[in-house]
């Protein structure tokens, strides 16, 4: 436990599904009940964008709720963070054939954090959600601007997370 | 004159893990009409399992919703081996059915628990869920998996369970049903709990059944209708006794609902104890026939039915899903007419809306 980062806030979550399968929602939601316990980080799960400071998206972006997905992100207060859950958050993942899926959340707004995993795994997800406060704070006293650094979180299931970056690197 | 107000319901909203958009249309604090409006999640699913291999859409399968994986792809792997006339080992069969029950065991506490939320009992949310860690720690002891377990194949199941993982099985499930009367108890004794949930959402057994409620919905309607009662997989030797309700409404839905976990623990410790010796899974050959087969099996909220056309090739021709949640919102919408708004989302959330299986 050397490398839990230290916070001066508490950062609020708020939660979108976006095109998931339910498989990285239920285990987000996991992370919040008490065998994962997110909330003694301080961090807290809120319904209202307009009190949050992390936005956690899972699965990918299609043509329907790209447009809610901004509209989360927008009501939002400055600074903020995005946490893509999961690989279909990152690249699209199984589905990104479909021919509905624009790709990952990456294409609609930028995105702090990617946790790979199909579905991540609960340790996964506090990790990107505790790296994304780390962010949070250096926004908060100016030292990163908005998603510039993209961060990649470690995960004990070998996934092809380096993929996701090129790719979304290649189309962007 | 009283003027009418429409309401967005969704897809972003804090009681509603799940992006369903109603329009609810209001008189006062009464509800006129609801109108869905889906979409939020269409991934295009069916095309892309005619895109890829046979045996790849088993995981394609796996994924149409996260909560029920396995019986998705337990059903695609049922239909497949029906189409291809394969007779699966009994071993695999007894597998299967543990591992099904396992999930309508934690499809249910979670529901019941997001129930509990939703009237804003977060003590119980919690309580119910971290019951249901234990749940998904069998399923990842037994198959390396916490959510989507990836162990269906076509011809079988990839993985076994061992004498000793039986015995961790069981003694997971005592720790599990020890807890469970009193939570149970609070969600079906407690006062408050019962006046936001007795006579809320009624669906009479005749509308029930002209609006084709499946699963729970059904049977708290008073349908008997659970395709377990038709012995697929091991499920004839079972001894499995339908759990049926009456009145219709959330209370009754609810009370389905803990009488199924039940059920399920029942079921595995069965399964575990008659479960044969033998191989768990046989090398299946060739492709599908240009043929076509309707799979049907019955999930924790009601009947799934795949739809699967083969050609001859390693590709299918169709796979056309029809989730019991698709089958469920008229039910849905019937009830929401006529309701108060602060009762939408326990109606809401009573039917068990799973919308990634919905729009697939």
């Amino acid at each position: 436990m050397t490398d839990v980062p230290k916070f001066n806030k508490s950062p609020w979550v708020v939660h979108f599904n976006c095109n998931s399968c339910n498989g990285c929602d239920i285990e987000f939601l996991a992370c919040l009940t008490p065998l994962y316990d997110l909330e003694r980080f301080g961090i807290l799960h809120v319904g209202n964008p307009k009190h949050a400071d992390v936005l956690v998206v899972t699965g990918s972006v299609n043509h329907r709720n790209s447009r809610v997905l901004k509209n989360v992100y927008d009501q939002m207060p400055e600074p903020k963070v995005v946490v893509a859950m999961g690989v279909c958050a990152s690249t699209g993942g199984i589905f990104a054939d479909g021919y509905n899926v624009l790709g990952g959340v990456d294409k609609v707004i930028p995105v702090d954090v990617f946790v790979p995993g199909c579905p991540a795994r609960p340790e996964a997800m506090i990790d990107g959600v505790l790296k994304g406060a780390q962010i949070l704070e250096a926004k908060h006293s100016g030292k990163t601007p908005l998603a510039e650094k993209n961060v990649i979180t470690r995960t004990p299931t070998p996934v092809a997370a380096p993929a996701a970056q090129e790719k979304g690197a290649s189309h962007a | 004159m009283i003027r009418r107000n429409t309401i967005p319901f969704g897809p972003q909203h804090p009681v509603l893990p799940e992006p369903i958009q109603l329009h609810l249309v209001m008189e006062n604090e009464k509800i006129i009409q609801a109108l869905p409006a889906v979409g939020y999640v269409h991934r295009g699913l069916e095309k892309i399992a005619e895109k890829k291999d046979f045996i790849q859409d088993v995981y394609l399968a796996e994924r149409i919703c996260g909560i029920c994986s396995f019986m998705h792809s337990q059903n695609y792997c049922q239909g497949i081996e029906e189409l291809m006339k394969v007779q699966i080992p009994d071993r695999a069969k007894y597998l299967r059915v543990i591992w099904a029950e396992t999930h309508r065991i934690h499809s249910h506490l979670l529901i019941l628990g997001l129930l509990a939320d939703a009237f804003g009992f977060e003590n119980l949310f919690m309580r119910l869920w971290k019951v249901r860690e234990q749940i998904l720690n069998i399923m990842e002891k037994t198959t390396g998996a916490r959510v989507i377990l990836g162990v269906c194949a076509i011809g079988g199941v990839k993985r076994d369970i061992t004498p000793e993982l039986g015995e961790y099985v069981l003694r997971e499930l005592d720790s599990v049903e020890k807890q469970l009367p009193e939570l149970m108890d609070s969600l079906l004794k407690d006062y408050s709990v019962k006046q936001r949930l007795v006579g809320v959402g009624v669906l009479p057994k005749d509308k029930a059944h002209e609006l084709g409620a499946v699963g729970p919905v059904a049977r708290a309607s008073g349908l008997r209708m659970d395709l377990r009662e038709t012995g697929y997989a091991a499920y004839g030797d079972l001894d499995f006794k339908m759990v049926v309700g009456e009145a219709g409404d959330c209370y009754d839905r609810t009370m389905v609902r803990v009488k199924e976990l039940y059920t399920s623990l029942d079921l595995i410790r069965t399964a575990l104890k008659r479960m044969p010796q033998g191989p768990i899974s046989v090398a299946v050959k060739g492709s599908p026939p240009a043929d076509e087969v309707l799979a049907r099996i019955e999930q924790p909220r009601g009947e799934l039915n795949f739809y699967i056309r083969g050609n001859g090739t390693r590709n299918l021709e169709r796979f056309r899903v029809r989730t019991p949640t698709f089958a469920n919102l008229p039910a849905l919408l019937h009830q929401l007419t006529g309701c108060e708004l602060a009762d939408v989302p326990v109606i809401a959330i009573c039917i068990d809306p799973c919308i990634s299986c919905t729009e697939r």
